[in-house]
């Protein structure tokens, strides 16, 4: 950087005044403040013992899952929009013909793999038929690389796991297919 | 003969107690640290494989243990030999200072011990005429080691923060003697015990009858100690590391002691100095050498307890107030800092010149007199600094200074 520079701008600060240039009321402002904190009500989570409660599970970003439809099977049209959107390129998906009448394709494999993932929910934003989710849980660890890859059937388990507490996202608009 | 094993029993007591207080301090610094931020702290390790916790408490025993078992790496481009020296000298300097700290006043004189006729003095080189003068000179020994360290490891960043940290140490060893000077000048001696004896017999700590030198003392020492908001020896979150980035495992352990123990000193002589050492009313009574087991006892408490307050104020301080730009606290000690020292020296010696009880070696006349005179003279002399203080905030690069 060159000091004159024509692309920095530098900001004016304000004047200290006197109070600030005798430093101790400064001084003692931040003491206080530091000594209130001390006695504080504490907001630690002790986590094994308790567990955090997030605030409000339908913005919360933890595990994914894999949404079924009533009929039980898998929402996912094997599209690649969200492979696409992932910036992690952490979706892998290999997509065959339907078995079914309502639609032409479906994931025949579906993994994530959870060690590259960011947590920043572009999948689900990416998903047309809002098959991918993120969920609140969110103490995700694993004995090994290959056990934090999750594939469709653990997806799929997550949504059993979490369908109850957190209703599907887009019911609340009416649903999608 | 007596007197070695009374030396080496206390040589002992100080080790043993020092290293132990060094890795609690560490935990109380976490525990402060944490409350200060609305957290809990450490508080999981207690006795291995029991449940109980302890409040954490064995805390200091796992990482003493986690350093023992951390791979002990030397850089290859380093200078092998002064890269060992440099915390080693830094550490035994730090602890070598302790020899003429009393950590109490003096035992009872009906000890029952055969052969020993004295009272126990409760300093580990008790009557050392030079005290004061010894802790300074160990005290600047950190220098080396900060150079030394950064020199060595041979690394652009570490001696630069070298560089940067001996530029802070030794600038603040001015301020740090002004405000001493006044102490000596008051007590008439360099020996720690008798500045200790001289607040107590009169009752009145310098504290209170020298403002201005006690807080370019405190001020000195905060930066001598490396402590926020002067930590500019390492300060990990902005500046590419300090004189210890090479350096890891026990090595960095033996800097990260010093550290704490230059802490401690600097509580030490602040209470030493100028709360009055072990020294509270109608408590500790005020006689040298004649003292009973009460009395003995609360002595070594109230000095402890005293410098436990000054560590806690440390601790908070390093969450209280932002960190000085190196800029800025070059300015705060050679331009605010040592002027004050200066009118702290100057209104110490008119008061002990004419207003002093040689005989008695103490204030002539009432000392609230004195008192009012020292802090109505603080209060014009800090608010004149405060006016023409050159410190600014402005950190934009100065075209003329460059184009010089
Ligand atoms: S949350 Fe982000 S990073 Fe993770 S899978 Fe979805 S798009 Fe990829
Ligand atoms: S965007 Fe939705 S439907 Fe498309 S592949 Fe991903 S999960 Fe399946």
């Amino acid at each position: 950087m060159r000091a004159d520079d024509p692309n920095v701008k530098w900001i004016e600060e304000p004047k200290l005044g006197l109070t600030g240039k005798m430093y101790l009321p400064l001084l003692v402002q931040g003491l206080t403040t530091t000594a209130r904190h001390l006695v504080g009500p504490k907001i630690t989570v002790s986590f094994p013992e308790v567990r955090h409660q997030p605030g409000n599970p339908l913005i919360y970003r933890g595990v994914h899952r894999l949404n079924k439809d009533e009929h039980g099977r898998v929402k996912c049209v094997a599209c690649f929009l969200c492979a696409t959107a992932c910036p992690a390129h952490c979706i892998d998906i290999i997509g065959v013909e339907s078995p079914w009448p309502d639609r032409e394709k479906y994931p025949e494999s579906f993994t994530i793999d959870e060690l590259r993932c960011i947590f920043c929910g572009m999948c689900e934003e990416a998903c047309p038929v809002d098959a991918i989710e993120l969920t609140s849980l969110y103490d995700l660890t694993g004995r090994s690389r290959e056990e934090m890859i999750f594939d469709k059937e653990k997806l799929l388990s997550v949504f059993d796991m979490t369908k109850d507490a957190e209703p599907m996202k887009s019911i609340q608009y009416g649903g999608t297919l | 003969m007596e007197t070695v094993v009374v030396a080496l029993v206390k040589i002992a007591l100080m080790i043993g107690g020092l290293m132990t207080a060094a890795a609690y301090l560490v935990l109380l610094e976490r525990w402060i640290a944490a409350w200060t931020q609305d957290r809990v702290g450490p508080n999981r390790v207690g006795i291995p494989l029991t449940k109980f916790k302890l409040f954490g408490l064995g805390q200091p025993l796992a990482d003493g243990l986690k350093f023992i078992f951390k791979e002990e790496n030397t850089p290859a481009q380093v200078d092998r030999g002064l890269f060992t020296i440099a915390p080693i000298v830094i550490l035994t300097a730090a602890l070598a200072i302790f020899a003429a700290i009393p950590f109490g006043s003096v035992l009872p004189k009906d000890l029952g011990i055969e052969g020993v006729e004295q009272p126990i003095q409760l300093c580990v080189a008790p009557a050392f005429d030079v005290g004061i003068i010894y802790v300074f000179a160990l005290s600047s020994i950190a220098v080396y080691g900060v150079i030394l360290g950064g020199w060595a490891s041979n690394s652009k960043y570490s001696f630069l923060g070298g560089l940067r940290s001996s530029a802070q140490l030794i600038a603040y060893e001015l301020p740090l003697g002004l405000g001493l000077l006044g102490v000596v000048l008051m007590s008439g001696s360099l020996r720690l015990e008798n500045v200790i004896d001289q607040q107590a017999s009169t009752g009145v700590w310098n504290m209170f009858l020298q403002p201005i030198g006690f807080v370019t003392f405190v001020v000195a020492a905060f930066a001598e100690a490396a402590r926020l908001p002067f930590d500019l020896p390492e300060c990990e979150q902005e500046l590419v590391g300090g004189y210890h980035t090479e350096y890891a495992g026990m090595r960095l352990l033996m800097f990260l002691i010093a550290e704490f123990l230059h802490m401690v000193t600097a509580a030490f002589l602040i209470v030493i100095l100028f709360f009055g050492g072990w020294h509270f009313w109608g408590l500790t009574g005020s006689s040298k050498d004649e003292v009973t087991w009460f009395e003995a006892i609360m002595r070594v408490l109230v000095l402890q307890g005293k410098v436990l307050a000054v560590i806690v104020f440390f601790m908070l301080a390093r969450w209280s107030w932002p960190r000085f730009r190196f800029d800025q606290l070059m300015d705060l000690a050679w331009k605010v800092m040592l002027p004050l020292g200066l009118v702290n020296l100057a209104a110490v010696a008119v008061l002990v010149e004419f207003g002093w009880d040689k005989a008695e070696n103490k204030l002539g006349f009432s000392p609230v007199w004195a008192m009012a005179a020292m802090w109505g003279i603080a209060i014009v002399a800090w608010t004149i600094a405060a006016i023409f203080t050159p410190l600014q905030t402005d950190n934009r690069p100065r075209l003329e200074a460059i184009s010089e």
